[in-house]
């Protein structure tokens, strides 16, 4: 029999121009896994924030153990026993990590902090999640799938009793992903209930036990996944059928458009790899394999120290990224927030801001109406929702976010276009219509390098797949040839099977 | 399927007052003054405030290039002493007046173009940068001028100098004129130029905007080149009203530049803020200093009461973005 602990009902949440709830509902079952899922901006994270008290809820219902609740914020919400463990991490990096996982509530002994006791108690819970650190280290040099651990030790060091992660897995490895399963299981061993936030389907299938579907701010549905299949999921979700994930276009390649030869530099170790025109390089590895910064340093971001780099066979020097973008390369960053966007312009000077001399007419005078006609058209066939190309970026979801960011690259007309992740945090609609907009590019002759750490993703999309490992390449398959097994064996550095 | 939201006329609405905040405020304290005292709205006087607020609006101007790139200026004032006893003393030795000026503004832009290239190729703070600049000037400058006033003197050439400060055109004093020029052209390259639009960029988020391919420290150094050259030209207009430069002109005025500038609503964390915000805090700054001596506050006061007026607008600035 499940227990409710947790009840929210028609939550309604109104911002400035925007319903970002209309009736949301929630329960929570103790010992078990709710799913949240949702398309971005379907309400998930608002959602969490008016349980949490970070938002005032408009109006709705919310019950904890069959009593009427409502948090002022996140501290009431703390001190009732929910934990909160954000898709942006919240540590401050120069301090220890058992500094950080008692922020705020240090252990002192007559005002003096006890500082071996909380190091103690860090280290045991530390332990228990199997990060393999002192928690006297600093929080800054740890990576940032340990640094989830270290939130995740912070939420158990509060004795909640309800957890909710918020795209937890978003920049974990595979490896770190079991622990964080295997610590998921031992809370619910404890009892405990958790709210588990993802995009990736497949973790819900692995690790959940109900699942709530949200879209446009209301209640879809709320099933256990026993019951579900991931085709229901993802209609649910999105309100309309899904055609085939990943359609590769098969498209004949044009020359060589790009050839990097013996590339070293300050994180890339004797890199070799040719592009050519309509075609889609896949690059996968773990995360600090180097992958973006060999990206980085092909765009001229990092420095290289030797090698060489060709583009369409006539040797490059690329100093800066803008010498990159002049050498008609564009790089769409991993991090939308901090390197591909400014958050606080607006879609339209986010779009254009690579791409201004195209704009500028005599008296260096920015013409406006065609920046403007320019944006629009983007706007429109990439179908990014936005209420208008003068709002502020931060508004909108992470796809349509994604999508400006593509946009700009694009306007700056490169023939190669490298994406660093382009569907990290984005949601399964946008998703697929980013997937159609690279096959589209690819069909008009552009080479593109595509970052990834989706194997699907990776593996679907790509005419060959490059593996890397400590910053060197350690393979190289054609589409057909590849296989997740085989990628991951030469991502964790284990030679191919047939290579000599 | 189309679920796109659109904005509610209600937020446009609530939008552009925001903007003008600043503004209202402004007229709502003018409104107050003149009915305490009607002498506040004659023409004489409004001239008079104009013309007084003009140096520092001038200053202001520079200042909100550099904040919007979220850096920071304090050399100006020393940079508008040294600036101002050059051309006095180029000026004095019979110079042409436009060469004076010329190589004042020049000068003030190498050595506002020198702290941003420091801050921005050297990766030094801003803060430090013209804390360095702004001591090492004023030293300059009473060494330049062995800590004396430098007088102009009378002759053919100082006086098309000396209108340049004390003049009027069409019964308008000319500093006034020199004021709107510079708000003039400071609105038009914020808005209208690609250099405007990588001010906003560079203060927004340096790593995206350096990730779109624009150099940087190039607009970081341009900034503060803006500020030199503003900071000189206020050091002419300042030295040819006086008839002379002093060694210890401009002292502070870089706090009262600060001040306009977040008056007017520019953040200090960079990327948000407008130019025509910036001369509204100026014109606050300059009502309030006219509006207490008409009302006979003693000078003392005076610094208490606009250092209120400063926490006060910041307060509600705060809260309206909340």
């Amino acid at each position: 029999m499940k227990k409710k602990i947790l009840e929210l009902q028609e939550m309604v949440k109104t911002f400035p121009g925007v319903k970002a709830l209309n009736g949301a509902n929630l329960n929570l079952y103790e010992g078990r896994v709710m799913a949240l899922l949702g398309e971005n901006g379907a309400g998930k994270s608002t959602l969490i924030k008016v349980m949490t008290g970070i938002y005032k809820r408009d109006s709705g219902k919310m019950t904890l153990y069959e009593e009427d609740v409502e948090f002022q914020g996140p501290r009431e919400s703390q001190n009732a026993g929910i934990a909160i463990i954000h898709q942006e991490l919240n540590l401050i990096s120069n301090l220890t990590i058992a500094e950080n996982i008692f922020l705020g509530r240090e252990k002192t002994s007559f005002g003096k902090i006890d500082w071996k006791g909380m190091y103690s108690d860090a280290d045991k819970l530390l332990k228990k999640l199997k990060v393999k650190h002192s928690s006297k280290e600093l929080v800054g040099n740890l990576s940032v799938g340990e640094q989830q651990m270290i939130e995740i030790a912070k939420a158990m060091s509060q004795n909640a009793k309800i957890i909710v992660m918020d795209e937890p897995t978003d920049a974990l490895t595979d490896k770190e992903t079991e622990s964080l399963f295997s610590v998921i299981r031992e809370l619910i061993g404890e009892n405990k209930s958790i709210v588990y936030i993802s995009h990736r389907l497949k973790e819900i299938f692995e690790i959940c036990d109900d699942v709530t579907i949200m879209r446009d701010g209301k209640f879809i549905s709320e099933k256990e996944v026993k019951d579900i299949t991931e085709d229901q999921i993802i209609e649910s979700m999105v309100g309309r059928k899904l055609e085939d994930q990943m359609p590769r276009v098969e498209v004949e390649p044009g020359p060589v458009s790009l050839e990097v030869k013996n590339l070293k530099g300050d994180y890339v170790n004797n890199v070799s790899f040719t592009l050519h025109e309509g075609e889609i390089l896949g690059v996968a590895g773990l995360m600090g394999s180097g992958r973006t910064e060999l990206a980085k340093t092909i765009y001229g971001f990092y420095k290289m120290t030797s090698g060489s780099i060709l583009i369409g066979g006539k040797k490059v020097k690329i100093n800066s990224p803008e010498e990159g973008l002049k050498n008609k390369i564009a790089y769409v960053p991993e991090d939308r927030k901090k390197e591909g966007l400014i958050l606080g312009l607006s879609v339209k000077e986010n779009m254009s801001i690579s791409s201004l001399e195209k704009f500028e007419s005599n008296l260096k005078t920015l013409n406006k109406n065609d920046e403007k006609d320019m944006v629009d058209s983007y706007i429109s066939r990439f179908n990014i929702k936005t209420p208008g190309m003068a709002q502020i970026i931060k508004n909108l979801s992470g796809g349509n976010q994604q999508k400006v960011a593509i946009a700009k690259a694009l306007m700056t007309e490169p023939k190669i276009l490298i994406l660093d992740e382009p569907t990290r945090g984005v949601d399964v609609g946008a998703k697929k219509e980013i997937y159609d907009l690279i096959n589209e590019l690819k069909k008009h002759g552009m080479s593109i390098l595509m970052i990834s750490s989706e194997m699907v993703e990776v593996i679907g999309l790509s005419d060959r797949i490059m593996v890397m490992h400590e910053n060197s390449v350690t393979g190289v398959f054609t589409a057909e040839d590849a296989s997740q097994e085989k990628i991951m064996r030469c991502a964790v550095g284990l030679k191919e099977d047939n290579d000599e | 399927m189309n679920n796109q939201t659109t904005l509610e006329p209600s937020q446009k609405k609530s939008f552009i007052l925001l903007r003008n905040k600043p503004f209202i405020g402004l007229l709502i304290f003018a409104v107050l003054v003149s009915f305490m005292n009607p002498r506040f709205l004659s023409a004489s006087n409004m001239l008079n405030v104009l013309r007084q607020t003009s140096i520092n609006a001038i200053i202001s101007a520079g200042m909100t290039f550099v904040i919007l790139t979220g850096g920071i200026d304090l050399s100006v004032g020393s940079i508008l002493a040294f600036c101002g006893a050059i051309s006095a003393s180029l000026m004095a030795s019979g110079q042409n007046a436009f060469l004076a000026i010329a190589v004042s503004l020049v000068i003030g832009g190498i050595l506002g173009m020198l702290s941003g290239m420091f801050i921005s190729y050297g990766k030094l703070q801003a803060f430090i940068t013209t804390l360095v600049t702004m001591t090492l000037m004023r030293g300059a400058t009473l060494v330049f001028t062995d800590g004396k006033p430098i007088s102009i003197g009378f002759g053919d050439n100082t006086s098309l100098f000396g209108s340049i400060g004390a003049g009027n055109i069409l019964g308008i004093p000319t500093p006034i004129y020199i004021m709107a020029v510079v708000y003039g052209v400071s609105y038009y390259v914020l808005n209208h130029t690609k250099f405007g639009r990588y001010v906003y960029a560079v203060g927004g988020n340096e790593e995206a905007t350096k990730l779109s391919g624009i150099n940087v420290d190039k607009v970081k150094t341009k900034v503060y080149a803006i500020s030199g050259v503003l900071s000189a030209l206020a050091g002419i207009v300042v030295t040819a009203r006086l008839f002379s430069a002093q060694p210890t002109a401009g002292s502070g005025y870089e706090l009262d530049a600060i001040a306009a500038v977040v008056l007017g609503g520019t953040s200090l964390a960079g990327g948000i803020g407008r130019i025509t915000g910036t001369i509204t805090g100026a014109l606050i700054i300059g009502v309030l200093g006219n509006a207490l001596n008409l009302l006979n506050v003693s000078s003392y006061y005076q610094l208490m009461i606009k250092a209120l007026v400063i926490l006060a607008a910041v307060l509600m600035d705060r809260k309206s973005k909340k």
